[in-house]
């Protein structure tokens, strides 16, 4: 059995939110069982209407059978399980900082993003306007550190980096570029690429984005 | 040093309710400025320059913001007395995973109740009964959402039952007749010192609603 016991994580390569699952497993040194739900518009498993009957989305982690849900929740749920190296700060005051801001990513990037990349005809000039106004409050937020909590990689890094991967194709439909607009953000994604918890699990971009169109193409946007 | 705890509040604000609740289970004294959400304080958005709302705890000179993130920073400081959440990390993720559906769901709907009208107020409707249905299965047979005293659960979902009576009243339904078990709790959590002192009474949220509506044109 592995560090921790049994763990499985039902999973889709391209979704952001499990993407922070496995790189907060991967920074703990935690080893895991991937189950990909290959349907997530059709046939969802058992498995996963079972253990998520509330949202019937993934990810979920199952640990030793107990399910989890909720992104965010589970990369606290492994941080304060498997405490060694801490990704949220240690000072209350800073927990509480690292939990506003990723409350500030969860509610925001995400739809800001869609409104752009699955817009029907010609992008709003607002939807790029809100994008990048929502990416310059996070700029503000990393201010001259290295990584959000500081010089080392953590909870909000993990948090916001799953979701650039789908900035290539967000810039595609836009018309703009990330490292032009907001060069401190580029540059805080080019230090997280570096590590190899993050670069073995973040989806090549080109991927991403042809996933982009079959989406646009199911909806009827295209 | 002593402790210097401010809440930047409004008195209809569920939101900042939660704040109230949590700062009396612990015993802790705070000055409380009430704002004007039409005339924002300075200070409101020095203090929350991001979303310019309340409730913002300003601790020491220092603002937490968002309720839900105030109430686990006040559990967390304030840990040795009334813990609103479990030590085990289970738990405290299932907790943390019903305080986020009630925030997404039932305090999401609640405007769309009593400020809709026709179709659009009968689906809000329906969606809120079904959010509160699964909020009974989740309570259980326990009196409190964290067993035997209220936690962070309770204090999530509790001051949004201040706004039933506005929901029933504009919506004309009864919740207690749909979800009895819920306002059974309700009834439960007021019994509690820290609740009643920091809820409404439901008529007066009842006036503060007809007031939107007459301003904004929809009464």
């Amino acid at each position: 059995m592995s560090k921790g016991g049994e763990i499985v994580l039902l999973d889709c390569w391209v979704s952001p939110f499990c993407i922070r699952v496995k790189i907060a497993l991967a920074e703990k040194g935690v080893e895991y069982e991937t189950r990909a739900e290959e349907d997530l518009f059709g046939d969802k498993s058992d498995l996963l209407l079972t253990s998520n009957p509330i949202h019937k989305k993934v990810p979920v982690l199952l640990h030793n059978g107990k399910p989890l849900c909720e992104s965010t929740i589970i990369v606290n749920y492994i941080d304060e399980t498997w405490p060694s190296p801490p990704l949220l700060p240690t000072s209350t005051y800073n927990r509480a900082q690292a939990r506003f801001w990723a409350d500030f990513i969860d509610k925001k990037v995400f739809d800001a993003g869609h409104n752009i990349w699955a817009s029907k005809g010609v992008v709003p000039e607002t939807a790029k306007k809100d994008f990048i106004e929502i990416l310059k409050q996070l700029e503000g937020a990393l201010g001259e550190k290295d990584f959000f909590g500081g010089d080392s990689f953590g909870f909000l890094d993990i948090i916001l980096i799953p979701l650039t991967s789908w900035f290539y194709t967000i810039e595609k439909f836009g018309g703009f570029e990330v490292k032009e607009v907001c060069p401190k953000i580029s540059a805080w994604m080019n230090r997280c690429m570096e590590r190899e918890t993050v670069a073995k699990v973040l989806p090549d971009p080109e991927k991403v984005y042809e996933f982009a169109i079959m989406i646009r193409k199911m909806l009827g946007i295209e | 040093m002593e402790d210097k705890v401010i809440l930047l509040d409004l008195w209809s604000s569920s939101f900042a309710m939660r704040v109230k609740i949590a700062l009396a289970e612990k015993g802790i004294e705070y000055d409380c400025k009430a704002e004007n959400l039409f005339d924002k304080s300075p200070l409101l958005l020095e203090m929350n320059p991001t979303h310019k709302r309340v409730p913002v705890l300003i601790h020491n000179g220092k603002p937490i913001c968002e309720s839900l993130v105030i109430v686990e920073y006040i559990d967390e400081v304030w840990h040795d007395k009334s813990p609103l959440l479990s030590s085990d990390p289970y738990q405290r993720s299932e907790a943390r995973f019903w305080a986020d559906y009630v925030d997404k769901k039932i305090f999401g709907i609640g405007k769309r109740v009593w400020s809709s009208k026709g179709e659009d107020q009968e689906a809000a409707k329906k969606e809120l009964i079904e959010y509160l249905k699964t909020m009974e299965e989740e309570l259980g047979e326990k009196h409190f959402f964290g067993g035997d005293t209220i936690g962070f659960v309770d204090v999530a979902l509790v001051p949004i039952t201040s706004w039933f009576y506005t929901f029933e009243t504009y919506g004309n339904f009864s919740i207690e007749a749909e979800c009895p078990k819920i306002i059974a709790w309700a009834k439960r959590c007021l019994g509690k010192e820290s609740v009643a002192k920091s809820l409404p009474h439901p008529h007066n949220i009842y006036a503060y609603a007809l007031g939107l509506k007459k301003k904004f044109g929809s009464a």
